[in-house]
């Protein structure tokens, strides 16, 4: 493919950007600027290290490895959907229930992805599986901390309407279903408007980096249509899972409301 | 007859005080025993767990049968609990209520007006509210009522109507369960009189009649 290296002094002059705003900050007396500095290293870090481990686990190609690395992506993936709630489920459940949700589908929408659509071969290779499960995954836990944050909050918030319902011999279920719709609906809510606005608003990252790598934009563009939707079937998924899990955790066998299973963080 | 033993409910964390202590009772069919005693005091804990909204340890029995023998929602319809304050969970009145023409009649006679089942819920007045969900409770024809200060927020005409429609329900052989405030109106509905005070239940004994 024909694209433009680039060198150390090209990232340096980009950099020049993030000086800019800094000067702006302390200007302006935003007191933003020691933060956009960490945060500008912490990117640079970051990525360099994720390039070296993306080299070194291409070149091996191995399925242990890789198996590996998503495996580690998933659990990071939780610890941060776990950190966007303001309440959570005591114990390991508030860690586990997310992480679950994302790992279930995530790995359902990937395979089906690797082994029926872009098959490369071997089907689990690194290159294809590791950017495809980034994406799959960073969207499903937007969906995932969306619906469990929507969910654990209307059920707190909605607590008095709710057990009046239960009081008055309703089911958990049917006591619960105003606030499972509105959390499921939060959760899908970015996908769909993601859908709506790609190639409007919004040129879709993957497809404008395949462009400048050099590929034919037609090519970028189903790339990018696939991706799309198995994204949306890994959203779709994961936070049903974690919605319907939350909400049989929030009940039990009396159907009652348990909110003493949860904790303000 | 509802018979409670030893009903006191589960820690909800290490350390803390239990917030009910092992209460027993028991309301024969057709009688009504009164609960009072300071905000706070774990009267409502008590009604709660007697409706099965929270997890405790100990046995509730109606009319002879374990409540664990019977699905959780069940049990709520037939040991109706009506808390002091209302839930609603539709915009209009009316979408609360399974059949409103069978609420109409206790409508009107705890002095609501006649279309209060096409209002906005939020047009409701605390009093108005707190009659709306005792009918709510009362057109299930429950076994037993858990009733928190049913007649608080109302004028005395209205507490009396109130008092009637229950009289008439201890009449058909309901149980009922009253925390109230009111000594008068304790006097005037419960045989048997118990006060709550740290999370614990203790009788203080039978009305003079």
């Amino acid at each position: 493919m024909n694209f433009i290296t680039l060198d150390y002094w090209d990232i340096g002059l980009a950099s020049l950007t993030i000086a800019v705003n800094a000067g702006l900050s302390v200007a302006m007396r935003l007191g933003l600027g020691q933060r956009l500095i960490i945060a500008a290293v912490r990117m640079v870090v970051q990525l360099t290290l994720v390039g070296l481990v993306l080299k070194a686990l291409f070149s091996v190609a191995s399925p242990v490895f890789t198996g590996a690395a998503i495996l580690i992506m998933i659990l990071f993936a939780g610890r941060e959907a776990m950190a966007r709630q303001e309440r959570r489920f005591r114990g390991w459940w508030s860690y586990g229930l997310g992480t679950g949700s994302m790992m279930a589908a995530g790995l359902i929408v990937l395979v089906f992805g690797l082994t029926t659509q872009i098959s490369p071969d071997p089907w689990y290779d690194p290159r294809y599986a590791i950017p495809l499960m980034g994406m799959i995954l960073g969207n499903t836990m937007n969906g995932v901390s969306i619906g469990l944050d929507r969910m654990i909050s209307g059920m707190v918030e909605r607590r008095v309407a709710i057990e009046a319902r239960l009081c008055l011999g309703a089911e958990a279920r049917e006591a619960f279903r105003p606030v499972v719709r509105a959390a499921l609906r939060a959760a899908f809510i970015p996908t769909i408007n993601g859908m709506s606005a790609a190639g409007i608003v919004s040129l879709p990252g993957m497809m404008t980096g395949q462009i400048l790598a050099g590929a034919d934009p037609v090519e970028a563009v189903k790339y990018q249509i696939i991706i799309m939707f198995l994204i949306a079937g890994g959203t779709g998924l994961g936070s049903f899972a974690a919605v319907t899990f939350a909400q049989r955790r929030l009940t039990d066998s009396r159907h009652r409301l348990r909110l003493d299973r949860l904790i303000s963080s | 007859m509802l018979k409670i033993q030893d009903l006191k409910r589960l820690n909800d964390g290490p350390g803390l005080v239990p917030l009910l202590s092992a209460a027993s009772l028991e309301v024969a069919d057709g009688a009504c025993i009164s609960v009072t005693g300071e905000s706070g005091a774990g009267k409502s804990v008590f009604l709660r767990a007697v409706a099965d909204l929270d997890p405790a340890a100990g046995h509730v029995f109606l009319d002879g049968t374990e409540r664990n023998h019977i699905p959780g929602p069940e049990w709520r319809r037939q040991v109706a609990y009506v808390p002091a304050e209302s839930g609603w969970w539709e915009d209009m009145v009316g979408d609360h209520f399974n059949d409103p023409d069978s609420a109409r009649s206790l409508a009107t006679e705890f002095g609501l007006s006649d279309d209060v089942f096409k209002w906005p819920v939020q047009q409701l007045s605390t009093g108005e509210r707190q009659r709306l969900s005792l009918i709510r409770a009362l057109v299930q024809n429950p076994r037993v009522l858990l009733l928190d200060e049913p007649t608080s927020g109302l004028d005395q005409k209205t507490s009396e109507n109130v008092e009637k429609v229950l009289h008439e329900r201890l009449d058909e052989g309901a149980s009922i369960v009253l925390v109230t405030h009111n000594a008068d109106q304790r006097d005037r509905m419960a045989s048997d009189h118990f006060v709550m005070a740290g999370g614990v239940l203790s009788r203080t004994g039978e009305a003079v009649s």
